[in-house]
């Protein structure tokens, strides 16, 4: 762990974070004393397969683990401990000043709704005082800043009005509205098609050029956080395999699942050879 | 929207059309003679054709369909000259058992079944919402299992089982509910409100279990949705995420087999209005049957159907209202 960077305040301070589920044999631990930091503005990418822990990191951190798991350690954002705030200040804190997106747009917008209440309601329920029209026009702005044309017509659109690119740009305007210092986007182009991906990893980087908030990027693939972060962790079955800045990650990894990692991502100018599994070998080392 | 509804209204039609179409051929086809039967027993062969001929019924079935539809609409009149009978629009048919028209004898009976159906809704609607929010809240804990248990019984007790039992406990053993007497609401509303009160729980009971279950597995379901974690995820209070996020969703389904269990109710609930004595539309078709009072209980049959129908097509169009997933016309 080289480049384990320890300055003053950073934007998050994660320490020994270990979520568990109870389970027949006793308690689980999916994420096990995990540590990493995310500096102010700066952008992170957790990486792993499926089940290393790295959507339940994220959802640790906002304090919506599921139902009977257990947290445990530390996560200092921004100066205050999150994981003793009680639910109310909790509350305060989620979607205000740390915001979060998910994989699937669809199944994560309401389909009863349209897209600008959704979009609004979020920001009333956060600014007290706000009218429905102010939260209109808000909604309409976020819209726009995520390049929906026509915001002030389809603010009254439903979700299955929109495509699949189109509903994660409303995903990302109902965070964006509330102007949030860390967002957390948790495989935000796994569901969409190639182009689409491109566009909204743009946009992912247009906000934090703009807002200057801090991003952590959770995703499978080492492809997308390359474009996007300049710290990577990675992640196998809860626990950390390393982490370090994103060039060094892809230019020297120090670990042999990290460049089984990278060894996945096709490149143009690949040879075509054996697909390399990332099962027995390296089950000893994480143990 | 206007396009929808007529596209809807016209289906409606068409199944209706059919509705009668399948009840004529079934009571034409399949029925004894009517005419034998009201000629009596002391009947000449000649007397029976002088019937048939009054009644139309020797006239092709076609011509008979056509009379029976357009008796619908404009009325009809049956036989002619002085023993002449008028059936006044909408003609449902003439029981000569009765000497009444069928309309009529409807028309008396569906406040009766209006009123229980109206109780047993509300009663089972609210009882199996709640119900069915409490096992979702409680999931798993005592709340949850006792209500289930509750539901199970609901659901395996048959209807007249239950009426008459609660008949023979709550009134003859323990005295707590009169027995019943034939009062209006105006003259004395709570003897009218006691009186109706055991058939509303038994019609209720089993709908109430089957809603809590289905609002329980609607609700835990709901609240499994992405869409709820995205709305804790904007921070808002558990009561928006509740009413806003779980329970819109949840309930939606509900209002879908609540349009067609009312509808069913309205056409009449033949053991319970038969084991209270109420005489609603129910007991009229259980009476019809035994007398075999085939004008009657044709008409029954297609009011059921006809209730149904409606019942869909009002279910439809809230339906419309409440997702915006199946409005048409509001396409991108």
């Amino acid at each position: 762990m080289s480049t384990a960077t320890d300055t003053a305040a950073p934007l998050l301070r994660v320490r020994g974070l270990t979520v568990g589920f109870p389970t027949a044999a006793g308690t689980t631990d999916v994420v096990k004393s995990l540590d990493f930091d995310l500096e102010r503005g700066g952008a992170l990418g957790i990486v792993g397969e499926s089940g290393s822990g790295k959507s339940m990191t994220s959802l640790a951190i906002m304090g919506l683990l599921p139902k009977g798991a257990t947290r445990s350690g530390s996560i200092e954002f921004d100066g205050t401990e999150l994981t003793t705030l009680r639910e109310r200040a909790m509350r305060a804190v989620r979607g205000d000043r740390i915001a979060m997106i998910f994989q699937d747009p669809l199944s994560s917008l309401n389909p009863y709704y349209t897209v600008g209440t959704q979009i609004a309601e979020a920001y009333r329920s956060h600014r007290k005082g706000v009218t429905r029209r102010q939260a209109r026009t808000v909604a309409i702005e976020a819209m726009e800043r995520v390049h929906i044309h026509d915001a002030a017509r389809r603010v009254h659109h439903y979700p299955h009005q929109f495509s699949g690119g189109m509903r994660q740009r409303v995903m990302i305007a109902m965070m964006l509205s509330m102007e949030p210092e860390l967002i957390i986007a948790d495989e935000p182009t796994t569901a969409l098609d190639v182009t689409v991906q491109a566009q909204i990893l743009d946009l992912l980087a247009e906000i934090r050029a703009d807002t200057g908030a801090g991003l952590i990027l959770i995703t499978h693939d080492l492809a997308v956080v390359s474009e996007v972060t300049d710290h990577i962790v990675v992640m196998r079955e809860g626990d950390l395999v390393e982490q370090g800045s994103a060039e060094r990650i892809f230019t020297d990894p120090q670990e042999e699942y990290t460049r089984m990692l990278l060894d996945a991502v096709p490149r143009i100018d690949d040879e075509i050879g054996l697909l390399r599994t990332t099962a027995a070998p390296s089950a000893e080392e994480d143990r | 929207m206007s396009r929808f509804l007529l596209n809807r209204l016209l289906g409606m039609v068409v199944v209706l059309f059919g509705v009668c179409l399948f009840t004529f051929v079934i009571f034409f086809v399949l029925s004894p003679d009517p005419a034998v039967q009201i000629c009596g027993k002391n009947c000449t062969p000649e007397a029976i054709d002088q019937i048939r001929e009054n009644l139309g019924l020797d006239q092709p079935f076609w011509t008979q369909f056509w009379t029976f539809i357009s008796g619908l609409f404009v009325g009809r009149t049956y036989g002619t000259g002085p023993n002449a009978i008028d059936c006044a629009a909408p003609c449902l048919g003439y029981s000569f058992q009765t000497s009444q028209p069928v309309t009529d004898m409807i028309m008396q009976r569906l406040p009766v079944s209006a009123t229980i159906a109206i109780g047993a809704a509300l009663l089972w609607l609210l009882s199996g919402v709640a119900g069915g929010l409490i096992s979702a809240v409680r999931e798993g804990r005592f709340a949850d299992r006792f209500i289930a248990g509750l539901t199970l019984t609901g659901m395996s007790i048959p209807n007249y089982v239950l009426a008459l039992s609660l008949q023979f406990v709550l009134v003859v053993t323990l005295g707590w509910l009169p027995f019943p007497q034939a009062v209006s609401f105006g003259n004395d509303p709570l003897q009218w409100f006691l009186n109706f009160l055991m058939p509303w729980i038994v019609l209720a009971i089993g709908a109430a279990a089957v809603y809590t279950r289905l609002t329980r597995a609607n609700v835990i379901e709901s609240l499994q949705e992405n869409y709820v974690r995205t709305a804790r995820a904007k921070g808002l209070s558990p009561g928006l995420v509740w009413r806003r996020h779980a329970l819109r969703p949840a309930l939606t389904p509900i209002v879908t087999i609540f349009g067609m269990d009312f509808a069913n109710l309205l056409g009449g609930a033949l053991i319970t209005e038969t084991v209270f004595g109420l005489n609603g539309v129910g007991k009229l078709a259980a009476d019809s049957i035994t007398k075999n009072d085939q004008p009657v209980i044709m008409a029954v049959t297609l009011l059921a159907a006809f209730l149904v129908v409606v019942g869909a097509m009002v279910v439809d169009l809230l339906y419309t209202a409440i997702d915006p997933r199946v409005r048409v016309g509001s396409a991108k």
